[in-house]
């Protein structure tokens, strides 16, 4: 069994979401003190969601610990003494709920896009490569780093302790779901974890969930649904996102074109090159990148300093819902006019699909898509979520998605020049 | 724009009718590995390879109209069967996708069973290890297929196959 050192005292952080986060194994602490976890206390959790709800300042560095909260409480109280739990995997699990979001960079989910990297790749990286926390991990045992880097990739042999991390309902969604909702501000995203907790039982390779706690669950499914579209979806931060993802493609191709910048964006060299390397990923960070989109205003090119500018003062693009079925067409049509116009469709005319969102809704993982959520019944049988509760079938079978056109109105609005290309543009898009 | 939906209306235009929501999602896996410029993302889940962006892809150009969805029960779960549908065609004559290769390469992956390329599929995920490590890797993390050395010596063969494919246009 592999021990693990405890602190002479309990340390803990005082949370708003579970009201106390609780240390004992000093493992946990000292990975908590490495240079690169205390990194993701400037990453924000939400992106640019804070440019819609102002609260949404929380970062990656409140969540891990979060994560780590729920799965030390499912892993010391509710499977303590169960059947199926192996108490020798109680610090993996730990380690990976703690670890598990290392790899995000700023703004992820558009950086990523633009320079074509998983922040997986990444979180592999720092566990398993020369960094603090690789140290910390070695010394618990030599082979604990890779241990804990299969959990979080998903290819652990341990799926029972993948699950509580990555699975349809697990630590990861129970906190980002509540915290999201009390920074944001909103009403919905709460659920009784306390319930759904306790009726969690441990099986070989997943979880299941005792029927009488069925309630508790579809709360929990019905929070994630309405987040999805109240906070998660909104247009308004996708609006943010456009410009942001806009911003980075104009830097990348001033670069590749030879562009003279007044702020050479040095901390961007190897991500334009396509050679990121975990030093430079390791030295970025919001407070880089909006140091940069601060400085790009006041570029010679245009689009960059517009976009930049646009970002920084939140003078987003306005959007009109978007029927690509029916509307393909005028798009084409609206791209020519733009160019027309003088504004570059490239970079203002934006096609936004709720596909292009990192975001999921349950499904029932028919045809061993994804593993769905099992309820365990009275008799001992085991039955997917959706076949039981008429609620989450009805959600889980009901097809949403949603697409926007992206524009500055301001530019269009702003007659003074090409005034009949805009005003045709303005009707087509009927505003 | 629509680009990325254009991509994947290509591939039913390629392949024909796809059965399976698991098949196609490891043929654009697969495709991914084999250089494809394919952009959903994908992580490794208890079944495999998966990309959430994907099934929402695929989700939109049924609600389009772009492509035909029946499901179908079969024995204890249902299956979906997937097609091409003639908006879907007017769409990608308007929005044309030109990917050397993809033609061949697609007809051949969906001649091919799901279970075959679940195996391909994870063999390409872990293709920076050594072979006999991937095939332990096989052999744990799926170990309910019960895949046998054969299979997995068949889906290396395959994969040299397709990659020679991918390389060659018709």
């Amino acid at each position: 069994m592999r021990l693990s050192e405890q602190l002479s005292e309990e340390k803990v952080f005082k949370d708003p979401v579970h009201r106390y986060v609780h240390v004992r194994d000093k493992v946990i602490w000292d990975l908590i003190n490495t240079k690169e976890f205390q990194r993701l206390r400037r990453i924000k959790q939400l992106g640019t969601t804070y440019l819609t709800f102002h609260g949404a300042e929380h970062s990656r560095f409140n969540h891990s610990l979060g994560v780590y909260e729920i799965v030390r409480r499912i892993v010391d109280d509710v499977f303590r003494d169960r059947e199926d739990w192996n108490k020798d995997h109680r610090l993996l699990a730990l380690c990976a709920a703690l670890l598990h979001d290392l790899g995000h960079g700023p703004f992820s989910h558009s950086f990523e896009k633009v320079f074509d990297f998983d922040h997986e790749h990444f979180t592999q990286q720092i566990i398993l490569g020369d960094t603090e926390v690789n140290a910390v991990l070695r010394g618990v045992d030599p082979a604990f780093p890779k241990e804990v880097a299969e959990v979080i990739g998903k290819t652990s042999q341990n799926k029972l302790v993948v699950s509580l991390i990555s699975s349809q309902i697990d630590a990861d969604r129970m906190d980002y779901l509540q915290r999201d909702a009390y920074y944001t501000g909103v009403s919905y995203g709460h659920f009784d974890m306390e319930r759904i907790l306790r009726v969690m039982r441990p099986r070989e390779d997943f979880v299941v969930f005792k029927k009488s706690g069925m309630h508790a669950v579809e709360d929990y499914i019905m929070s994630r649904y309405q987040m999805y579209w109240q906070i998660y979806f909104h247009p308004v931060t996708r609006s943010a996102e456009v410009i942001l993802t806009k911003i980075l493609h104009r830097a990348k191709d001033l670069y590749h074109d030879g562009y003279k910048f007044k702020h050479e964006p040095v901390h961007f060299h190897s991500s334009f090159n396509n050679q990121l390397t975990l030093h430079d990923f390791l030295k970025l960070d919001e407070a880089v990148i909006l140091y940069y989109f601060q400085m790009w205003q006041e570029e010679d090119d245009p689009i960059l300093s517009d976009l930049c500018s646009r970002f920084v003062n939140r003078n987003l693009f306005k959007y009109v819902e978007f029927n690509p079925a029916s509307e393909y067409k005028k798009l084409t049509e609206l791209a020519i006019l733009f160019t027309k116009a003088g504004i570059d469709p490239d970079y203002y005319l934006v096609v936004d699909s709720s596909s292009d969102l990192p975001y999921d809704f349950y499904r029932p993982g028919e045809e061993e898509e994804r593993l769905p959520i099992y309820l365990l019944m009275e008799n001992g049988e085991i039955r997917e979520l959706s076949r039981e509760s008429e609620i989450v079938d009805a959600i889980s079978g009901k097809r949403r998605t949603d697409h926007k056109l992206y524009f500055p109105l301001d530019f269009l609005k702003d007659v003074s020049e090409n005034r009949a290309v805009k005003e045709k543009i303005l009707a087509l898009l009927e505003i | 724009m629509l680009k990325e939906h254009a991509k994947i209306l290509q591939v039913f235009h390629s392949a024909g009718e796809i059965v399976g929501r698991k098949k196609l999602q490891k043929m654009i896996y697969i495709a991914k590995k084999m250089s494809f410029p394919f952009q959903e993302r994908f992580q490794f889940h208890f079944f495999g390879p998966y990309s959430e962006e994907l099934t929402l892809r695929v989700e939109e150009l049924c609600n389009m109209g772009f492509l035909q969805e029946t499901m179908e029960k079969k024995g204890g779960y249902h299956q979906y069967r997937y097609t091409l549908t003639p908006a879907g065609r007017e769409f990608l004559a308007v929005n044309q996708v030109d990917i050397p290769c993809l033609d061949d390469c697609f007809t051949d992956m969906n001649g091919q069973s799901a279970r075959f390329l679940e195996l391909v599929s994870t063999i390409l995920y872990f293709e920076g290890l050594p072979k006999e490590e991937v095939a332990e890797k096989v052999f744990t993390l799926k170990s309910k297929q019960n895949y046998t050395q054969e299979e997995i010596d068949e889906a290396y063969e395959y994969i040299e196959k397709l990659k020679k494919k991918a390389q060659t246009p018709q």
